[in-house]
């Protein structure tokens, strides 16, 4: 089956393009970026903030089960045009990463299905590659850790 | 951790990736790779010591020519390590399309 999530990475480049189609009308689409509920539901995070307006901010929060913040963002909106576009900054907190611009075009294709096309620009092409790997370590991680748990009680 | 030997740092370079796609298809010697290029011999011995020692070239010895070959195990480690990240949003996505699927407006 085709991938319905694709990335577009060039190396050497300091940005990056996520493209997904979805089953989904495009309003119904857009209205999961702008609800904040809805937003809070798919993103699995907490949203303190959501401004839907040029100049506006907006922050998440993501706790563990104890209830300690373990990832926090936030940005400006610079454009917000309902069920067209969005570009919007992105910054982790207290991160070593700067912060990435990102634009969303949003696009209807028939009555029932409409795309997402994702472009992030990083300040320079390390970083790019950095957040790019950041799920790709955190996987290994996560095996190495599983690896160790089943290992430890041999010990 | 030695950044000369993360192979991303590695083709991160536009020279090494030509000399990666030179030698895709056929093994070259170092002589031969660098009648490519207008840099200087030792730019290029460089070049090709850096790919080595992160294993994306590999040398074979033919009488008294070093020839070298693209690594493909290790080319193929790179098309995947996006995978993960590809992943993440799939994954986000996902979610998305199946709540919104369920979702009726508040009357």
């Amino acid at each position: 089956m085709e991938k319905k999530t694709k990335i577009h990475a060039e190396a050497g480049r300091q940005d990056l393009t996520i493209t997904r189609e979805f089953d989904l009308p495009l309003h119904l689409l857009f209205k999961a970026y702008e609800d904040p509920e809805l937003l809070a539901q798919w993103m699995g995070t907490k949203v303190l903030k959501l401004e839907n307006k040029p100049h506006g901010g907006w922050q998440f929060e993501t706790s563990d089960p104890q209830g300690k913040v373990v990832f926090r963002a936030n940005g400006v909106y610079h454009d917000f045009v309902p069920n067209e576009k969005i570009v919007r900054t992105f910054q982790m907190e207290d991160s070593p990463f700067d912060v990435q611009l990102e634009f969303l075009e949003f696009e209807h294709l028939t009555s029932e299905t409409s795309k997402l096309r994702m472009h992030q620009v990083y300040r320079t092409t390390e970083l790019r590659d950095q957040m790019l790997k950041l799920p790709f370590a955190y996987g290994l991680n996560m095996a190495h850790n599983r690896l160790q748990e089943v290992l430890n009680p041999l010990k | 951790m030695n950044l000369r030997r993360d192979v991303f740092q590695a083709i991160a370079d536009p020279t090494r990736r030509a000399i990666l796609l030179l030698v895709a298809t056929q093994s070259m010697t170092a002589g031969a790779i660098a009648a490519n290029f207008d840099s200087a011999r030792p730019t290029v011995s460089r070049h090709l010591q850096i790919l080595t020692e992160c294993e994306l070239l590999a040398q074979e010895p033919h009488g008294r020519e070093i020839y070298y070959q693209l690594n493909l195990l290790k080319v193929k480690e790179i098309a995947d390590f996006i995978e993960p990240f590809r992943q993440l949003w799939d994954d986000r996505f996902n979610k998305l399309e199946a709540l919104m699927k369920q979702y009726e407006p508040k009357k």
